[in-house]
């Protein structure tokens, strides 16, 4: 085990699951514990955005909204260049314990190679990977 | 796991645990590319020594010679292999206890009542 790649902890809480989703997808829920301001546009590839109080600013793009179970997003790695096209991404899950929620985040990527050619594989899947969950959310949109 | 972006970390880490080293990184990323000469001017540090650690960091690929005659070449800092080493530390220096923390006090809050409005407080 050397370069960190992911991050995974898991606690326990004692509210429902429906409670802990709003304060993970809404803009009042994540300013009330993660950032001091926040923005966001609940579907895949929908842009977030939170600020705090001191001025660093996280630009998120949402990739899963799978309501009441999986919030996902990636961001930027924080210290890299602005243009950077690397960026983590993170997994909520929420699962029913009891009368409260174990509730799961995993951030990967930190490892992630910068050549080119890992770079577009990188990219390109997880590009897809938004475009087709998009397509999806449309087609349901419509019906 | 990519098992080059671990060499590439640890020659950046064993680079910055020498202060000699950081000290000559350190003034290449501040001011410049630079000789072993110029960075001698700057730095407590003799130009054999200076020439010594700048072979070292060329050779680990922290720094790139850039042509001319000799006492004459140039060295700039290379960002790729700092990118990397940034990448390890941007993991250590992700918080996400202090943040679950902070979401459960949220939850705890809540449950106890609505946020006092300023409709309600009125």
């Amino acid at each position: 085990m050397g370069f960190p790649d992911r991050i995974e902890r898991t606690v326990e809480v004692t509210h429902p699951p429906a409670k802990v989703w709003a304060a993970l997808t809404t803009a009042d829920g994540l300013a009330a514990w993660f950032g001091n301001e926040a923005t966001i546009d609940l579907r895949p590839g929908g842009s977030a955005r939170m600020r705090w109080s001191e001025g660093h600013v996280a630009e998120m793009r949402v990739e899963r909204v799978e309501e009441p179970t999986v919030f996902a997003f990636t961001w930027h790695i924080y210290g890299l260049p602005e243009d950077d096209p690397r960026r983590t991404y993170v997994e909520f899950t929420l699962e029913p314990a009891g009368t409260g929620t174990r509730l799961t985040v995993v951030e990967s990527g930190f490892a992630q190679l910068p050549e080119d050619v890992y770079r577009k594989a990188y990219d390109g899947n997880t590009q897809g990977w938004a475009s087709e969950l998009g397509e999806l959310v449309a087609y349901l949109d419509a019906a | 796991m990519p098992p080059d972006n671990e060499a590439i970390a640890e020659q950046v880490f064993v680079a910055l645990a020498d202060p000699s080293r950081r000290a000559i990184l350190a003034a290449l990323a501040a001011e410049g590319p630079a000789t072993a000469t110029d960075l001698a001017g700057r730095l407590p540090i003799t130009r054999q020594a200076i020439a010594k650690h700048l072979a070292l960091l060329a050779e680990a690929g922290l720094v790139t010679a850039q042509p001319g005659e000799r006492r004459r070449v140039r060295y700039r800092l290379r960002s790729a292999p700092m990118q990397v080493a940034q990448q390890f530390l941007a993991a250590l220096a992700r918080d996400w206890d202090g943040p679950l923390d902070a979401l459960r006090d949220h939850l705890d809050k809540s449950a106890r009542g609505p946020a006092p409005t300023d409709a309600t407080k009125a």
